[in-house]
């Protein structure tokens, strides 16, 4: 497939906007973004006063032609270029961004599947964008987000998500600490929690994983006990530093 | 060292490969498994990026990017056309 040429664009920030302690929304301006599909990424590059370089990959939440950016960044606490972007990054300031990036992990409206989306933790953003995707194109694919995350307070755009629910449902996971009257008690994912709360394989569903690599593995090899098959996995792994 | 997967080489092929790099195909010269690049293991970012076949681990591709310059040693990859 032929792709929009990809270049370095410069990108100013001009909306942030807290989601957890942990989590900002970063909208950047960038003049000449060709729009993007919902799950490409970005390289974002900073550029030090000595002319030290860092370079770090960060999903896109928002979808379509617009010029505006919206980036969801996780603060990772060993994290060289995370912390400066969720802390310090102010209304303004200016980035360098390369993309729209990716063509593997994206979902198209003309995709005529059942979509399972799964995320674990930050792994969330550009599967929300996928729902984005689905509410823009008015979509009647169905398409639904199982969700873990550690406590109540580590979710990101739960407001949004839940507005969502009845187009594309989202089914919540916590691993560490569970809301005030959950029934299920807080821990991993099982194989017969991934088998209630996804689309089972007879449905023949694309389904996308995202999230930190032993999060990735461990939902993908339970996708394919459960029959599903390795094609229809599509999978997008993050962390570093 | 924990790895990513060959989405992360979205940006840094970009430059090599005349499509998505993410979607091109290629096959392992040592198990024959083939496989899109975004199903690759890749270890190393963002240093650099060596690229590991899902398979059978074998090095398949190493991909440096260096003051703007971008740099691919095969190893042990047949590239196909694109999915």
């Amino acid at each position: 497939m032929r792709r929009p040429p990809v270049g370095w664009f410069t990108g100013s920030l001009v909306r942030a906007t807290s989601l957890t302690d942990s989590a900002r929304s970063l909208t950047f301006s960038v003049p000449g973004w060709p729009g993007n599909l919902a799950g490409q990424h970005v390289d974002l590059r900073l550029t030090a006063s000595d002319g030290y370089q860092a370079t770090r990959s960060y999903s896109i939440a928002s979808v379509g032609p617009d010029t505006d950016v919206e980036l969801a960044v996780e603060r990772l606490p060993d994290g060289e270029v995370s912390p400066f972007l969720v802390d310090d990054l102010e209304v303004g300031d200016s980035v360098e961004l390369r993309g729209p990036l990716g063509g593997w992990f994206v979902w198209r409206p003309e995709h005529p599947e059942p979509v399972q989306l799964i995320a674990g933790g930050s792994g969330v953003v550009p599967l929300l964008a996928m729902t984005r995707a689905h509410t823009d194109a008015r979509s009647t694919v169905p398409m639904q987000l199982l969700y873990s995350l550690r406590t109540p307070e580590d979710a990101l755009y739960r407001d949004e998500l839940q507005q969502r629910s009845s187009t594309t449902p989202t089914t919540w996971h916590y691993t560490r600490t569970v809301p005030p009257g959950w029934t299920r008690a807080a821990g991993r994912l099982t194989p017969d929690d991934l088998r209630s709360a996804t689309l089972p394989p007879e449905r023949g569903p694309l389904t996308f994983v995202c999230g930190p690599t032993g999060f990735v593995e461990t939902v993908a090899r339970g996708l394919i006990d459960l029959g599903h098959q390795p094609d229809s996995i599509r999978t997008e792994r993050f962390g570093g530093i | 060292m924990q790895h990513l997967d060959g989405n992360v080489l979205a940006g840094p092929a970009s430059e090599l490969f005349p499509s998505e790099p993410t979607t091109t195909r290629g096959q392992c010269l040592s198990c024959s498994d083939i496989a899109t690049l975004a199903q690759a293991m890749v270890y190393g970012a963002p240093m650099g990026y060596v690229v590991r076949c899902r398979g059978c681990d074998g090095v398949l591709v190493v991909i440096t990017e260096h003051d703007g310059q971008t740099t691919v040693n095969m190893h042990s990859l047949r590239l196909l056309s694109e999915l």
